[in-house]
Order: C-alpha cells, then sequence, then structure tokens
C-alpha cells in the first residue's frame, strides 16, 4: 500500500489544482511509529505532507460532519461506508465531495504489537508481508496478518463501496470469514457469566469518550450521556454508569456502524469496545439481511417499517 | 481545616415573582445559624453558589445589599436544571449558600466619584445591591450624582418595580428607566434601547465619572461605542462577566478568560482589562 | 540528603515490613499495562515498567470523590442539609513515582492550595501520602522532562529517590517522612559516601543522554498573549483532534473537575469528577452561549493554558512535566512538542506552521 502515496498525492493536486475542491482530507505523518495525523490540504503544492501506509486507522468521514465546502477525502472501504451512512443521514452531500478510493489490505493494530513488546517501539517497518519492529536494542519480526486490526482480519469489504477516484486495481475481498466467532462465544455464557465478562471488559474505562468521539456515527449534538435535563446518566466513574454508556452507545451504533474499528483504536486503555459495536452489527445481519453503508438508496433497519420484520411487535 | 466548597444552610424566607413571564423570581433567603450570618461579610457586586441538595449548585449574583441586613436576596432566572427546581421550591424549604465569592465593584476608587449605572434584563441584581448601598444614608455622602439608566423589553420584564418607582420620587438620584417596546398607555418613563438612553441620558465622561455596565451581551456590544463616544475612559467602565462555574474559588478551571478565573479574579473588570485579555466570554 | 543503600535481597522483607504501618501503592502489571494499585499483603511493586499507563495523580486527587452527604428523607431534622463526610485518612507510601509525575504534584498544588483557598480533600490526601521515587535510567523517545523543568533524576516533590543500580538500590532521602519509612523498613540505615554519589551521578548522566525529545520554552514568556490566542496555527493543528479527554484524563498536569449531585433513593452525595476542557460541556452557559464553541477553541485552550497562561500566572516554567503520555495516548497523535515549538517560535506576522 506504500506505493499508493504517489498516486494520491497527485489525484489531491490535482483536484485542488482545478478548484473541484476546496481541502483535501488524509493523512500526515505521525510523530510517532504506528499513527499518522488526520489533516486537511489546501494549497496544491502541500500535498507531498499526505501519505499513506498502514497506520491510518482513524475512520475520516469523522471530519466531514457539516462541513460546508467542497472536499476531497481519502478513503478505504470502512471510510467509504461510513460516507454512504453520512450522506443517507444528511450529514455531508454527496456533491460536496470527491471520494479518493483506496483499496485496504488492513490496518496494524498497534494496540496489540505494544502489548507484545517489552521495551519502547522506536521503529516500525513493513517488509514484504512482515512487520519489523525495534527498539530498546531488540528486534521483533511479525507476519502482517498476525498484527492487523482485528476488524480487519475479519474485513469483507476491503475496496472502497463508493469513489470518483481509485488509487490502486481493487484488491482481492476476503472470502469465507468467520465474522463473530467471538460474539458467538459470548453469546453462549449463562447471564453471570455475561455479566463479569462486561464487567471486566469495561472495568478500566476512564470516560474520556474517545471511542465515541472517534466514530462517524456520534454526531448528536448533546450526547445522551450529557444532558442534564434529564440526566440519563450519572457523571462519576460509578461501574453502572460507565456500562450504561457503553451499551447505550453501542445500540445507538445498530445497523449504522461499519466496524472500522476506530473506536477501539483510540481507546487510550486498549478496551475492546467493538465486542459491544459487533454484536449489533451481527443482529441486523441476521435480523434484517442488512450491512450499513453498502447502498445510498436504502435506509438503514431501524429507521424503517417493513411489514416483514422478524419481531411480532411490530408485524 | 475550612471546607470553602461546604455550603451555609438557610431557608426560604421569601418568594417575589418578579417578571410577567413568571421566569425571574426573588429568593429571600435567612441563615439557619447566625454565626454563618456573620461570616457572610460581602460588598456589592459579589455573588454566591445557591446550593440545592439533590440538584447541585449555581453562581447568582447577591441582589441585596451590604446595608441590608437579617437575609440574603438573590433573583433568579429559570434556565437549567438546579434554577427550574429552585422555582419549584416554596417558602420554609431548607437550601445552601456558599460565598460570598469573586471580587466586586471597586467602591474605594468610586468614592467621591459620579457613578453612572447602566443595566439591561435580569442583570440588574447586583446592580440593585449596588443602588441600595448607595442610596444608605450612612453611604450617599460618599458618591456624587447617580445616574441609573435601566431597560427591560416590556414594562413587566423590570425587576424590582416597587423600588423603582421610589427611586424614581427621590431626588439623590437620576433615574432613567426604559423599555424597548410597550403598548401601555399609562407608561410615563422611556421607550427605546439602552445604548440610545445612555446616549441622550448619561452624563460626559472625565476621570471623576465611573460608568458600572451590565447586561445581555448585544446591550454590552452597542452601549460600549456610546460609553466611547461620551469620553469614558476603558479604566472607568466596570463590568461584570458571567461565566460557566463550579467551585466558584479559582480552582475547577473551567471559568478563565486567560489567566485570570472569573469567578476568583473577576467577575468584576475594566473594560482596560478585558481589552487586553482574549475575547473568550 | 542522606543516600542509603538497599541490598535487593532484603528489598520484598522491608515492604513486607512497611505493610504494618502504611498502605502501600505501587506500580503493577495490569493487562496490558502498568497501573497503580494498592498492593496486597505479600506483593511488591512492580519496576519492570517504563511508567504507568495512566498516571498517578488518581492517589491523591480521585477521578471520582465524595465531598458531601445529605438526605432528602423529610421526616429527618437535617433533611437537605449539606453535611461534610467523615474520611479516615490513614497514612501511604506510594512506590515508583517517576522524578516527572512527582514533580507534577507541586504543580498542581499551587492550583489546591492558594493563599485565598484550600482544598481540602486534595491536601489531606498529600499530607497523609509519602511518595517513593523511582528514578528513570532508561527514559523514552517521547519524555522530555529535562526540557520541562524536571529530570529523571529530579528529587523534587519526592520523599525518597530510589535509584537502581543492578544489585541495589540507592535511596536518597530528602524528607523526615522518608526518613521514618525507611526507619519503619529496616532495609539499611547505612549513610553512603562518595562512591555512592558518583555512581549515581553516572547514572543520571547516561539517562539525560538517553533523552533526545527536546522543546524550547524559552520565549513563550516574552509573547503576547492576544498574539498566541490569535496566532493562524491553531486550525491546523486542531484539525485531527476529536476533543475526547484522553489527554487530560492522563496528564499529570490537569486538575480540572465537575462537581455533581447523585441521589440514590432519599440519601444523595455531592461529588467532584475530573473534567475536561475538551468539552463543549465544560464551559456551556445556561443560556446556550458557550465561549468554547469549536474545538479550535477548546484544543488552543488547553495549550495556551498549559504553556502560556500558566507560565505568566506564576512565573515557574510550564504546567508539563514532559512525561509524554498524551503524546503516546492521543488517538490521532497530536503532540504537545510540536504545538509548543509554534508557541515558542511564533512571531504575529507568520501565516502558518
Amino acid at each position: 500500500m506504500l506505493s499508493y502515496n504517489e498516486k494520491i498525492r497527485h489525484i489531491a493536486k490535482k483536484i485542488l489544482a482545478e478548484g473541484k475542491v476546496e481541502i483535501v482530507i488524509g493523512y500526515r505523518r505521525g510523530t510517532l511509529p504506528m499513527i499518522n495525523e488526520p489533516c486537511f490540504i489546501k494549497h496544491p503544492e502541500d500535498v507531498t505532507r499526505l501519505i499513506w501506509d498502514r497506520h491510518c486507522g482513524i475512520n475520516l468521514t469523522n471530519y466531514l460532519t457539516q462541513r460546508k465546502e467542497r472536499i476531497g477525502i481519502i478513503a478505504k472501504g470502512c471510510d467509504s461506508r461510513n460516507i454512504i451512512t453520512h450522506i443517507i443521514e444528511n450529514k455531508i452531500k454527496r456533491e460536496q465531495l470527491v471520494i479518493i478510493g483506496v483499496p485496504c489490505k488492513g490496518m496494524i493494530d498497534r494496540h496489540k504489537i505494544a502489548s507484545q513488546f517489552e521495551e519502547e517501539i522506536q521503529k516500525v517497518k513493513e517488509d514484504g508481508d512482515k512487520i519489523v519492529v525495534t527498539g530498546g536494542g531488540i528486534e521483533k519480526i511479525w507476519k502482517l496478518s498476525d498484527v492487523l486490526q482485528e476488524n480487519c482480519i475479519i474485513c469483507t469489504h476491503r475496496n472502497p463501496v463508493i469513489y470518483d477516484e481509485l488509487v490502486a486495481e481493487p484488491v482481492a475481498e476476503q472470502k469465507d470469514v468467520n465474522r463473530y466467532e467471538d460474539i458467538r462465544r459470548i453469546e453462549r455464557l449463562s447471564p453471570a457469566e455475561k455479566a463479569e465478562f462486561f464487567d471486566d471488559l469495561l472495568a478500566s474505562c476512564i470516560r474520556c469518550y474517545a471511542c465515541r468521539n472517534v466514530c462517524p456515527l456520534c454526531y448528536c449534538d448533546t450526547c445522551f450521556v450529557d444532558g442534564s435535563q434529564p440526566q440519563w446518566v450519572g457523571k462519576s466513574q460509578d461501574p453502572t454508569d460507565i456500562r450504561t454508556f457503553h451499551f447505550l452507545r453501542a445500540f445507538h451504533c445498530a445497523g449504522r456502524c461499519t466496524d472500522c474499528g476506530s473506536c477501539e483504536r483510540a481507546c487510550p486503555m486498549g478496551i475492546k469496545v467493538r465486542t459491544l459495536t459487533k454484536k449489533l452489527e451481527k443482529d441486523c445481519l441476521e435480523l434484517f439481511n442488512w450491512e450499513a453503508g453498502i447502498d445510498l438508496e436504502q435506509r438503514p433497519p431501524l429507521t424503517t417499517y417493513n411489514p416483514n420484520d422478524p419481531d411480532d411487535t411490530f408485524r | 481545616m475550612e471546607n470553602p466548597y461546604l455550603p451555609y444552610p438557610v431557608r426560604i424566607d421569601e418568594i417575589i415573582t418578579e417578571t410577567e413571564d413568571k421566569n425571574l423570581k426573588t429568593y429571600k433567603l435567612v441563615f439557619l445559624n447566625t454565626d454563618d450570618e456573620e461570616k457572610f461579610i460581602f460588598q456589592a457586586g459579589q455573588f454566591a453558589e445557591l446550593s440545592i441538595a439533590g440538584q447541585g449548585e449555581i453562581p447568582i449574583g447577591i441582589a441585596s445589599s451590604p446595608s441590608e441586613k437579617g437575609f440574603l436576596k438573590f433573583t433568579v432566572n429559570k434556565v437549567g436544571r438546579v434554577t427550574t427546581h429552585l422555582h419549584n421550591m416554596t417558602v420554609g424549604d431548607i437550601m445552601g449558600v456558599r460565598g460570598p465569592l469573586g471580587n466586586y465593584y471597586p467602591w474605594d476608587r468610586m468614592e467621591g466619584k459620579n457613578v453612572v449605572i447602566i443595566g439591561g434584563g435580569f442583570a440588574f441584581t447586583t446592580l440593585r445591591s449596588s443602588i441600595i448601598y448607595m442610596l444608605h444614608p450612612k453611604n450617599r455622602s460618599r458618591f456624587k450624582d447617580i445616574h441609573v439608566i435601566y431597560g427591560a423589553r416590556t414594562p413587566g420584564m423590570l425587576l424590582y418595580r416597587d423600588e423603582l418607582t421610589e427611586w424614581e420620587k427621590r431626588d439623590d438620584i437620576y433615574m432613567h428607566i426604559t423599555v424597548d417596546a410597550t403598548d401601555d398607555p399609562d407608561w410615563k418613563y422611556h421607550i427605546g434601547f439602552v445604548p440610545t438612553i445612555t446616549d441622550q441620558k448619561a452624563p460626559e465622561g472625565n476621570a471623576d465619572t465611573y460608568a458600572i455596565v451590565c447586561g445581555p451581551p448585544i446591550m454590552i456590544k452597542f452601549t460600549q461605542p456610546v460609553l466611547d463616544k461620551l469620553k469614558y475612559s476603558h479604566e472607568n467602565i466596570i463590568m461584570s462577566l458571567e461565566m460557566r462555574m463550579k467551585c466558584g474559588i479559582g480552582i475547577c478551571g473551567r471559568c478563565n478568560i486567560g489567566t485570570e478565573y472569573v469567578c476568583k479574579d473577576g467577575p468584576v473588570f475594566t473594560l482596560d482589562q478585558l481589552n487586553r485579555m482574549p475575547k473568550e466570554y | 540528603m542522606n543516600v542509603i543503600k538497599i541490598d535487593k535481597k532484603t528489598w520484598t522483607e522491608g515492604i513486607g515490613r512497611l505493610q504494618g504501618f502504611y498502605r502501600l501503592i505501587g506500580p503493577v502489571k495490569d493487562g496490558d499495562f502498568y497501573q497503580f494499585k494498592a498492593l496486597e499483603k505479600g506483593e511488591s511493586p512492580d519496576f519492570s515498567m517504563l511508567n504507568t499507563r495512566l498516571s498517578p495523580k488518581s492517589i491523591i486527587y480521585p477521578q471520582s470523590e465524595v465531598m458531601f452527604e445529605y438526605s432528602l428523607d423529610e421526616t429527618r431534622d437535617d433533611c437537605h442539609v449539606i453535611k461534610e463526610i467523615q474520611v479516615e485518612y490513614s497514612p501511604q507510601v506510594v512506590f515508583g513515582i517517576r522524578p516527572c509525575d512527582a514533580k507534577a504534584f507541586l504543580l498542581v498544588q499551587r492550583n489546591f492550595e492558594t493563599p485565598e483557598y484550600k482544598d481540602p480533600y486534595w491536601i489531606r490526601l498529600y499530607e497523609t501520602t509519602a511518595l517513593i521515587g523511582l528514578a528513570c535510567n532508561t527514559p523514552c523517545s517521547t519524555c522530555f522532562c529535562v526540557d520541562a523543568g524536571s529530570g529523571p533524576f529530579n528529587d523534587a516533590g519526592l520523599d525518597i529517590l530510589l535509584i537502581d543500580a543492578g544489585e541495589y538500590y540507592y535511596a536518597r532521602v530528602n524528607t523526615a517522612k522518608g526518613e521514618k519509612i525507611l526507619k519503619d523498613s529496616g532495609w539499611s540505615e547505612e549513610t553512603e559516601t562518595k562512591d555512592a554519589e558518583l555512581a549515581i551521578e553516572n547514572l543520571k548522566q547516561a539517562a539525560e543522554n538517553r533523552i533526545t525529545a527536546r522543546i524550547s520554552t524559552d520565549r513563550l514568556k516574552e509573547k503576547g498573549v492576544p498574539d498566541l490566542f490569535n496566532a493562524p496555527f491553531w486550525e491546523d493543528v486542531a484539525f485531527a483532534c476529536i476533543n475526547c479527554g484522553t489527554c487530560t484524563y492522563v496528564c499529570p498536569t490537569c486538575w480540572c473537575f465537575d462537581i455533581q449531585d447523585e441521589v440514590r433513593g432519599t440519601d444523595g452525595v455531592r461529588m467532584r469528577n475530573w473534567d475536561s476542557c475538551m468539552y463543549p460541556l465544560f464551559t456551556l452557559h445556561g443560556s446556550g452561549h458557550n465561549p468554547r464553541d469549536a474545538k479550535t477553541k477548546r484544543l488552543r485552550q488547553r495549550f495556551m493554558h498549559k504553556l502560556k497562561y500558566y507560565v505568566d500566572k506564576y512565573n515557574d516554567g510550564i504546567q508539563c512535566v514532559g512525561c509524554g503520555r498524551c503524546i503516546n495516548l492521543c488517538p490521532v497523535n497530536i503532540d504537545i512538542r510540536k504545538i509548543c515549538e509554534a508557541m515558542n517560535g511564533f512571531e504575529p506576522e507568520q501565516k502558518s506552521i
């Protein structure tokens, strides 16, 4: 994917110079290994700042919400699906966008590598299908496929589903992926085991709301945890309030989540927050045969009425 | 160690609905312990946190004057969770008061000077405190001319109407009461926005004249050029700011403008001070 | 200042003895990272960490802390009266505080212990806590403590500084509190000589030489607040920011809090919770007006506070100790070092960074 850079810069330069867009939203090189910084470019001569590699895991659609200008945006498969969701939900207009599609082979899971490397990580280099990590005088090599983000390992939409330009030939989509093995395992737990599982899952949450704020779906003016009239949720570190936040947030994302993995990537405490959103994603697939962000013409299942609804209440 | 977050318990002694929209009520509060009352020494321009168990706290300017003894008065606009709850409370209910907090109008500097009070809407509370204070027989001689320009949207939206009428009758204070508009044929005061009436009625600015300006942002925005035109120096224009606050003692960190905490270093600033601070209020 | 040499063979024994006198807290590996936790009987602090994920600030200043209690039961005489809670403050000892984090307590003290007001919650916990530091032999690439006015072997704010010298710890004792702890531990009472000082100095030099992250703060003071406030670079540096609270919550020097009432049945408490200048709610007026209504303004507040307002107000450096947590944990790579450079080097006519 490193070779995408030239093409991305070329397209960005062209659409800026031709006046098709006023800004291009992409990534610039981070100051640490395994992280790049979302940025915007206004002038064609600045496009050399744009970079693309396996550390572009943050979903850029989050930066489109309610923007007014014409925008070029770099989008991998999941980002493009969130762009569709954004268009459906009136957060941006299709005609404002020039979507620079990036066929994606997966992003590296920085938490995973950090937790398996005892020293401070100073350098991370891609070498074919390997990744070489150095720091503190030691070197470790992993197979790339072993250290991808969990959502990338099970991704079935690596290619952008909507785009105006494509920086490379589409990559092969992964087939026969067992997307929900972990969720099924939790579903099989007894209620008491489930309670314990979720207590553990969320025990280290510091309520920084990085998972919410990095999510393109979370754009409410006032989030339910922030309202005071009525105050739905307490604001302390009370575990019940913390769980309420995470569970309700997941429900708010039902039928909209594309499993882009930004929430999990963003969490400073390494909480596997996707566990919650994925369950709802699985339910939407099984109950409504629905995947979010595939089709501009179809509304998400929880905002539509269908006489064949699987639940009796709605029939 | 004294706990600066601990409110004094008080009882609601009287509730007066001030305005025709019933959104502004004045609460007369009496301390449960007389010791607490003795500790609560304040000056006009300061505020306090009104504290309601189970609801929270709100910073409100003290509307009573230091010269009024035995009670505190606060006029509260119904806007959020705590104020809505307070509006549903009744005489006899117990709540808390924490303060006095913040600084106050520069009474030492204004001694021997003309004082022009310019207020709009429900921001008149600490101005009432100031007027009562200055008109007190012990204090009146410490100040030269006192002008009050006070406006509200309609006559029914003016605060402290009985007192306004009384002050209107006195010869030691110049009252310029105004409303934005009215169809009341008996209205005998001004009609027009506060900046316009200020232009017409306020004395010329000089070293001996101070203006205290309190009101909604729009009023402040349009009054300032009028005061400039009248040659008020920015050191002599005194303003009181509002900000979201919690602790009220400069510790919780939310109400800063640059290096200054509005709750502790303010809420009273001269325009000259504000000019040197970031425009973030 | 005494230096004591502690044989690592006697370390666990001493910890055990201290358990009898104090509540002990220390770094413990918790899943993928280290956290400060109360040490169980027989448990020793784990010094193999680079540093803990979260700073130790919550030991003195918990993320959620009850301030008062009250009853809403109308049949009670004291109904609606807000009262102080009774808390036992038993002495506690924290092991393994890095010098940067210890220095942070001194910065934060300026906020909680002012000439006019004393915050009793912070002060009581601070006074009943002893801080035993662990010098950094191997600072990270994101550590800029030296430029932030601290250093890998800095004693500021520490009762004792431990220096790991292989088979021994050197313990540099800075306070009477520290002396008492050493006595209670029974580790050693043998004062070390010049040799120890030399060994420590060598380790310190080696550690400082490893520090590669630099920031310049020398010109922050001379900049005008309005110039920096209106500088054109904020839009660019704030773009990626998602306005989460990570940087403020992991920061050892961020001290802002919210006060909230919580009621269960008729029993209520007033508590305080950490708050963040990154959140829109932090400054939202009841009227709906918000002086910091955009993320750029909120990000600007965070960095202006740390690198300009604090500098101007206290005239003693920046409100940052260079621990690097915000750099490492920011989900979108906003880097205080870059922003500090932009501020320190800013000239008003300059257009962008």
